[in-house]
């Protein structure tokens, strides 16, 4: 009386977009490099749970027993208490109902432990996947610029999307699906020996088959699922590209072309999906099938013994049972077998992604908020006075307040973003406080690199840029950033509404002030009219606003901050010239008394600026006010009166 | 849903659908039978010591086996020649469904989620459809068979699991009806976590340089806590299925064993049949763990099947069914008639009256402030949205009465956000028009000024762009595109912006070079400066979604405050 042995699965809980995936059971992309390390290290997470584990071991030993227990009982019950009684007018039941009582109390205990690992597992694997994602998090927003511009979104999107799902899958059944199914297996081995070695080799026999079977379907599944998964890839590659350009395939008439294109590829992946789905399909039934088969020889066999007298019927009976208890969890290893192996490759991607080292901060130097005591002195002080100071940590332990004031030096800079191409080549500049500079050149000139390099998204090996006489590299990556402000070409805006993201600037600013900042970029108009005002909600990609009004916000955005430096890049490329006159004297009390960075291909945005630097392929070829750049009719002329070119 | 998923599915496949469950009947048919066959082996070999009945029986199962072996191959090949074809046909009427879409459709989904619609969510309902093909079939089959086999070999002793089944079904379905919303609040918050990667990953470069980091750590982790619990109380519930199944399992053992063992004792049953008996239980409540499970997949991807059946039932709203296929522009002439044009319907015009008139040849500048709706007014021409009121005439004829290829084939437009494609500068410049010569190629990129900068790349014509390829800066694009556009040939040439990163020199060339080689093309060039409509014959003001004025450069300086205001300020300070 005894069944097949459970599958000790929790129920699987969807792991959302890309759980399982088209490649069902043989989702295993990519194969694990370092299994041990990465095992032990997905363990690692799970230390605080020791104690619990621990104690998901022991009931899935009680489980273990409680399995050979029950199918073991059948051969006392049948030899001695049912058998002996057959056809007697006045049966003696109580062995019955003894057995069949503690027989109760063991299912009890099993349904109980099972209860209890799923409810231990479901709160562990939980928290565990919580951590990893969390600290994946912290770890991506740490990461250097650079490793932004060489991986793609999508890249490390899929480790929050696919990765932890399947890492998901492992934590919530597979790991202890592969316990649990490896004690059976061992347990229900002795078991059966000890009713009946000469079966149990028989039975061996069967079960080398099996799993030769099992590897020989995998290894197939296996190898058609990574052309799945090239096809697939290339059919997403297809859609995502020609999405992206849904309107230039529009205008261009392309649609009958790209339908064609799609319809091949789609096809190419339907070939390559019947392959992979037929053999990772075929586990079940297969396994399933020759599991009866097996089931079919050993009663041969036993039945053959028990009519010779090798046996009795209560063996027979309890080894059947064996026989299926124990090619059941051979099958499970097999079909889970690749959800662990996609779930290590899987977890091997994350912490790859995790150990990549994060932005390097040697810097001492902080920036603090000062006031100005008796006799000029600065003084460290908590509330927000406009006034700003860096704290320089002395040699002998002492420290220097200097005030901010926004003084720029480049000395010889030469940069280039990947080794063998400089883009930046020896360029010397120098801003003095509450000065606006502008940087003119043409694309690819290196004006963005020069902003890109003051507030050190990329690191030059030796500091050779000065802000307030210190070195860019001594001064600590926050503090550098939070004294300079800058609105970006690309404006980002956040899930959320106005008024939010125009405080994304200044955590702490008031509503009021988020209005004035507003006032300030001459975002308020338009906001105003937003069906709710600045508590409308605005979508990350959301086209709801135009990009020049995008812009105005990044503007108001920077006004909020407030900081001692600003840098505008191309701030105001898409906010038409009659608006941006408009908000010039906003923009103008903006700068006033701070050092601003301004780069802009409107030339006309940079006429006020004390310095207009004009750059070409890396250097430095003019330098001085715009008066003074015009006379010397040189590239800057050419530049600028390249408007009456054509007149 | 099911209807509309299923409607595109080509006849091949359905075939595979409806024989795949058929041949999964047949399989399960043997599975059994098998332990019947087995309690006779027991009761009438063992039972009389008669090997050669042992051995017939014992080889019949072994071929039940192997027939039951043979259809399970069978019906998994068919299930996934089915499956597969349905995620083909639903991913090919998705992608062509997304082709016909006008701009205003395409606008309302974002091209984000439309992405996630045609990769992620088909995968999920091809692993449903595929699941369910198999399961669906076979657990309830096997419910019912394996109950009728037990009912045949002792109907009282079924008596016992014909109680435990409905209270089984009972309580799983409770499970799931109370798991139901709570793991489509658990979906929810998944995808929002997602969203709010996908947005730190785009915008890195604002939160690092506001020094945002430890702010969007704690807004993430504050979301991951979330999700943590709703995944949590979605599956506290599930994790109840498994022990209350063993409880039904074990309690119909033991009352088996019980009752059986009575039976047996007094003569009215053989032990082969309670061994039988048990399997029968396993197989039949088995089952019903199984449907519990197909119920959970089918729960996740039910989210993802209405995502796609709301892209597919989105009806085509600008079609060219009632065009003249023969009807060409016979020249390049636009007029726009009393035009009305609102992206959210009438209420909310975003265009009014407008009223003007463009010879065929002319270059006409549009200029206006931010949101005065100029990009708006020139994709009518060549219809990527339909007018509320008034008409859009092109050469001569209503741009309706087109159909879209004479039409877009006439009407050439550079994009303000344009887009290359992976592959080679020529194959993208080829968009344009498949049959170009290399010399037409060459001639249009010299005219976009990109010949110089193509030919410098690595392979010239041939440099691979996106994707492992070369990256272009922004300037070098937008000048590939209008190269692209020239090649078409068209009769009007529309630049939305379509030099706001090219340098004011290079433009100046640019323009040169399209007014001596185009002639006769008419040419509309919306603009940011002043400068870059030097050289147009009529320039056209725009102000709020109407058009302010309309002359040429001396006359608007007259006339237009608004056009002399902009002049000003691009001219302040020119000595």
């Amino acid at each position: 009386m005894s069944n097949t042995s459970q599958s000790r699965t929790p129920p699987r809980g969807p792991g959302g977009p890309g759980h399982g995936g088209p490649g069902g059971m043989f989702a295993a992309s990519g194969r694990p490099k370092r299994t041990k390390e990465t095992v032990l290290r997905i363990l690692s997470y799970m230390g605080e749970f020791k104690g619990r584990l621990l104690l998901v071991g022991l009931l899935l030993v009680v489980s273990t027993l409680t399995t050979l227990v029950r199918t073991y009982s059948l051969k006392p019950l049948i030899n001695n208490h049912i058998v002996p009684f057959i056809g007697s007018r006045d049966p003696d039941l109580s062995g019955l109902t003894r057995i069949l009582l503690g027989l109760s109390v063991v299912y009890l205990i099993d349904v109980a432990a099972i209860y209890a690992t799923n409810r231990i597992m479901l709160q562990v694997s939980n928290q565990t996947l919580h951590r990893i994602r969390c600290e994946l998090f912290e770890k991506m927003e740490r990461l250097p610029i650079r490793y932004f511009d060489t991986h793609s979104h999508g890249e490390l999107m899929s480790l929050y999307s696919n990765d932890i799902n399947t890492l998901r899958n492992l934590l919530s059944q597979g790991l202890i699906g592969f316990f649990s199914s490896g004690m059976v297996i061992v347990g229900v081995f002795f078991a059966m020996l000890s009713l009946n070695p000469l079966l149990t080799v028989l039975m061996l026999a069967m079960v080398l088959l099996m799993s030769k079977s099992v590897t020989w379907l995998s290894g197939h599944g296996r190898a058609g699922y990574r052309a799945q998964q090239k096809a697939l890839g290339q059919v997403n590659g297809y859609i995502e590209e020609l999405l992206e350009g849904q309107k230039v395939v529009k205008v261009f008439c392309y649609e009958q072309r790209a339908k064609e294109q799609f319809d091949q590829l789609n096809e190419q992946l339907r070939q390559a999906a019947v392959k992979a789905n037929t053999f990772s399909g075929m586990l079940m039934p297969v396994t399933g099938s020759l599991s009866y088969i097996n089931y079919a020889i050993i009663a041969i066999a036993s039945s053959v013994m028990a009519i010779f007298g090798m046996v009795d019927l209560g063996t027979v009976a309890a080894f059947l049972q064996y026989s299926r208890a124990f090619s059941q969890p051979i099958t499970q290893i097999a079909m889970q077998f690749a959800t662990v192996l996609s779930a290590l490759a899987g977890a091997e991607r994350i912490f790859a992604a995790m150990d990549e080292p994060p932005e390097q901060d040697e810097g001492e130097v902080s920036l603090v908020t000062v006031r100005r005591g008796e006799g000029g002195r600065l003084q460290q002080t908590d509330r927000r006075t406009g006034l700003w100071a860096w704290r320089i940590p002395g040699a002998e332990g002492g420290e220097e307040l200097r005030e901010v004031r926004g003084d720029v030096v480049f000395k010889d800079v030469v940069f280039g973003y990947v080794p063998d191409k400089v883009v930046l080549n020896g360029i010397s500049l120098y801003a003095k406080p509450g000065q606006k500079i502008a940087l003119v050149g043409a694309t690819g000139a290196g004006k963005t690199t020069i902003t890109n390099l003051l507030n050190r998204f990329y690191d030059l090996p030796d500091g050779r840029i000065l802000y307030d006489g210190i070195d860019i590299n001594r001064i600590r990556k926050p503090d550098l950033r939070r004294s300079l402000s800058m609105v970006l070409q690309d404006t980002r805006l956040f899930t959320g509404s106005v008024m939010d993201n125009i405080r994304y600037g200044r955590l702490d600013a008031s509503d009021q002030e988020v209005v004035e900042a507003a006032g300030l970029a001459n975002a308020d108009g338009f906001v105003q009219y937003l069906p709710e005002g600045y508590d409308t909600l605005l979508t990350a990609d959301g086209g709801n606003l135009s990009q020049g009004q995008r812009q105005l916000l990044a503007i108001a955005r920077a006004a909020v901050a407030d900081p001692p430096v600003l840098v505008l890049d191309e701030a105001t490329s898409s906010i038409d010239t009659r608006t941006e006159a408009l908000i010039e004297r906003g923009m103008d009390s903006l700068m006033a008394g701070r050092t601003t960075f301004v780069i802009a291909h409107r030339l006309s945005t940079v006429r006020n600026a004390n310095a207009i630097i004009v750059l070409e392929q890396g250097e430095i070829i003019e330098r001085g006010d715009h008066d003074e750049l015009i006379a010397a009719r040189g590239k800057y002329y050419q530049l600028y009166t390249g408007m009456f070119e054509l007149e | 849903m099911i209807k509309t998923l299923w409607q595109g599915m080509k006849r091949r496949y359905r075939r595979y659908t409806f024989l795949a469950p058929l041949i999964v009947v047949l399989e399960v048919l043997m599975d059994v039978s098998i332990p019947y066959v087995m309690s006779l082996l027991i009761n009438n070999g063992i039972g009389k010591g008669d090997i050669g009945y042992v051995l017939r029986y014992g080889l019949l199962m072994v071929g039940l086996s192997i027939v039951s072996l043979l259809f399970g191959i069978l019906s998994v090949r068919l299930g996934t020649m089915a499956g597969t074809g349905f995620s083909k046909g639903v991913r090919e009427r998705l992608f062509h469904k997304v082709q016909d879409f006008s701009f205003a459709s395409a606008d309302r989904f974002s091209i984000a989620s439309l992405v996630t619609r045609l990769t992620t969510d088909v995968g999920n309902v091809e692993m449903a459809f595929t699941m369910c093909l198999r399961m669906l079939v076979r657990s309830p089959v096997m419910l019912v068979s394996a109950t009728a086999m037990a009912l045949f070999m002792n109907a009282r002793l079924a008596a016992v699991f014909l109680l435990a089944i409905p209270l089984i079904g009972f309580s799983f379905f409770y499970i799931i009806l109370r798991a139901y919303p709570l793991f489509q609040q658990m979906l929810e918050r998944m995808d929002g976590l997602n969203g709010r990667v996908q947005e730190n990953l785009n915008a890195i470069r604002v939160v690092k340089a506001l020094v945002r980091e430890d702010y969007e750590i704690e807004r993430f982790e504050q979301q991951a806590q979330d999700l943590k619990e709703a995944q949590i109380r979605a599956e506290r519930l599930l994790i109840w299925n498994q022990p209350v199944m063993n409880l039904a399992m074990y309690a119909c053992m033991i009352a088996i064993s019980w009752f059986g063992g009575i039976l047996i004792v007094q003569g009215q049953m053989e032990t082969g049949d309670l061994m039988s008996f048990i399997s029968y239980v396993t197989q039949i409540l088995m089952s019903l763990m199984m449907l519990s499970r197909i119920f959970i997949v089918l729960i996740t991807s039910r989210a993802s099947a209405m995502r796609i059946v709301e892209v597919l039932d989105t009806p085509v709203d600008l079609n060219d069914d009632a065009a003249d296929p023969a009807l060409a522009p016979q020249d390049g002439s636009i007029v726009f008639e009393g035009v009305g044009f609102g992206y959210y319907g009438e209420e909310r015009l975003i265009l009014n009256d407008i009223n003007l008139s463009i010879r065929a040849g002319e270059t006409v500048g549009i200029i206006g402030g931010t949101g005065s709706a100029k990009s708006t007014l020139v994709q009518l021409i060549p219809r990527l949205y339909d007018v509320q009121r008034g008409r859009v005439l092109v050469g001569g004829h209503d741009v309706r009465d087109y159909k879209f290829e004479t039409l877009r084939g006439a009407v050439a437009m550079v994009l303000q956000k344009n887009v290359l494609f992976s592959g080679s500068v020529r194959e993208n410049l080829r968009w344009g028009n498949e049959q170009a010569t290399d010399e037409e190629l060459e001639a249009a990129c010299r005219a976009a000024q990109a010949h110089d900068f193509v030919t410098e790349l690595p392979q010239g014509y041939d440099t691979e762009l996106g994707q492992g390829g070369v990256n272009l800066s922004g300037g070098q694009r937008q000048r590939l595109c209008i190269a692209r556009a020239l090649l078409c040939k068209p009769k009007i040439l529309i630049l939305d912006d379509s030099t706001s990163a090219v340098d004011t020199l290079t433009d100046s060339r640019l323009r040169a070079a399209l007014s001596e080689r185009h002639q006769g093309v008419t040419t509309l060039i919306i603009a940011q400066r002043i400068s870059s409509l030097t050289n147009a014959d009529r320039i056209v003001v725009m102000e709020g979604g109407r058009i302010e004025a309309v002359g040429t450069h001396e006359q608007l300086l007259e006339s237009s405050a608004i056009y002399r205001e902009v002049y000003e300020t691009q001219l302040k300070g020119v000595a």
